[in-house]
């Protein structure tokens, strides 16, 4: 593949995960798995779920992560150089904020207008539990035989899922199951 | 300096701030958020900064940069939005860009794939597990919790494209409205 027509795509479609990803962060995912894993085969399952992981333990929200990190992958893993691949990080991350810079600038000027608008309440009624539904399919397209290798990945899942609820910091949490995978799974 | 392009670097910096030492992203940055631009820099008031929550939240993209391109166009217009919107994005470009170019080249090494087997899972949990406070904070409740599984399935089994989805739930939402507005005149 030419270099202009992958870095192209690569703009397309994280325009696309901008303009559509309402509810940001997890609700975010589904968008991204299927544009860069489904559709265009970018990254690997595995390859997108250790992508969540360095989002959850670095700062910044997932959709920059995912941005810089897959605009990279994507352009070196077709053979291009590395100089290459930090401009298709580039084009990435500044494809997934172009829809917002042009939306909040059009909210700014319209602001108080927007706020007790009819029609914005209308969607948003259905938008705003659709979402939740999104969170979820993010999940359950993440159980797969990729992440989930034997019974040792569920009882991480479990382990992890309670003493998330009882509030432990989740960047201590995937340290933990780090170490708990060098015991769990000898060379 | 003068005090406009002073107020640019004061927005790129509470912002790259901000970005710097937020983990977790969008809800978890909102109380720091709100420490800087409501009670140190009194850009905002308290009312101000939730109304322009509740609309950063229902436009698409990360809630973090739509927060940050507002408060900077509020404050220098659409210029002070692009110094705060860079000043959010910039510190996760840089860490990232950093993992990347060092992690793809120990990629295939065994021990980083041991860690990884066990952080996998751990990364799904914790997508599961905020889940039910979204639920109620979303005003989940026995009417409509047919909405997210309904989505749930449909993304997940059907594959059906996320996109779809979202302009459906909007349709779905305006139709209704329409269709009560109808009925009440009547």
């Amino acid at each position: 593949m030419e270099l202009t027509d992958l870095l192209l795509s690569l703009f397309v479609s994280f325009l696309k995960i901008g303009l559509f990803g309402f509810g940001g962060g997890y609700a975010m995912l589904p968008l991204i798995q299927r544009e860069v894993v489904d559709v265009h085969g970018w990254i690997s399952v595995s390859d997108f779920t250790d992508i969540v992981a360095i989002s959850q333990t670095t700062p910044g929200p997932i959709a920059f992560n995912s941005a810089t990190y897959i605009g990279y992958t994507a352009v070196t893993g077709m053979g291009f150089s590395q100089g290459y691949g930090v401009l298709g990080s580039a084009i990435c991350t500044l494809a997934v904020s172009l829809p917002s810079l042009v939306i909040m600038t059009a909210v700014c000027a319209f602001f108080f207008r927007l706020k007790s608008n009819p029609w914005m309440q209308a969607s948003l009624s259905v938008l705003k539990p659709a979402i939740i539904g999104l969170i979820a399919s993010a999940a359950l397209m993440l159980m797969n035989g990729h992440n989930f290798i034997d019974y040792k990945s569920w009882i991480i899942f479990g382990v992890v899922l309670v003493a998330s609820l009882k509030k432990v910091d989740p960047i201590l949490l995937i340290m933990l199951s780090g170490v708990a995978g060098l015991f769990l799974y000898p060379a | 300096m003068s005090t406009r392009k002073k107020q640019y670097w004061e927005l790129f910096l509470v912002f790259f701030k901000i970005g710097a030492f937020t983990f977790g992203g969008g809800y978890a940055m909102i109380p720091l958020i709100r420490n800087e631009v409501v009670n140190k820099k009194l850009w905002l008031s308290d009312d101000e900064f939730m109304d322009m929550l509740a609309i950063a939240q229902s436009m698409p993209g990360p809630i973090a940069l739509n927060t940050a391109l507002f408060v900077g166009n509020k404050r220098s217009g659409f210029k002070g939005s692009l110094f705060s919107g860079a000043g959010v994005i910039l510190p996760s470009f840089i860490v990232i860009l950093l993992i990347a170019l060092i992690f793809t080249q120990f990629k295939e090494n065994t021990v980083v794939e041991r860690i990884f087997r066990g952080i996998r899972p751990a990364v799904v949990a914790l997508i599961v597990a905020p889940l039910l406070g979204l639920g109620k904070s979303a005003g989940i409740n026995l009417k409509n919790i047919w909405i997210p599984v309904i989505v749930a399935l449909s993304v997940w089994l059907l594959k059906i494209s996320p996109v779809y989805v979202i302009l459906a739930a909007i349709l779905l939402g305006v139709s209704h409205y329409l269709f009560a507005k109808q009925t009440l005149k009547k």
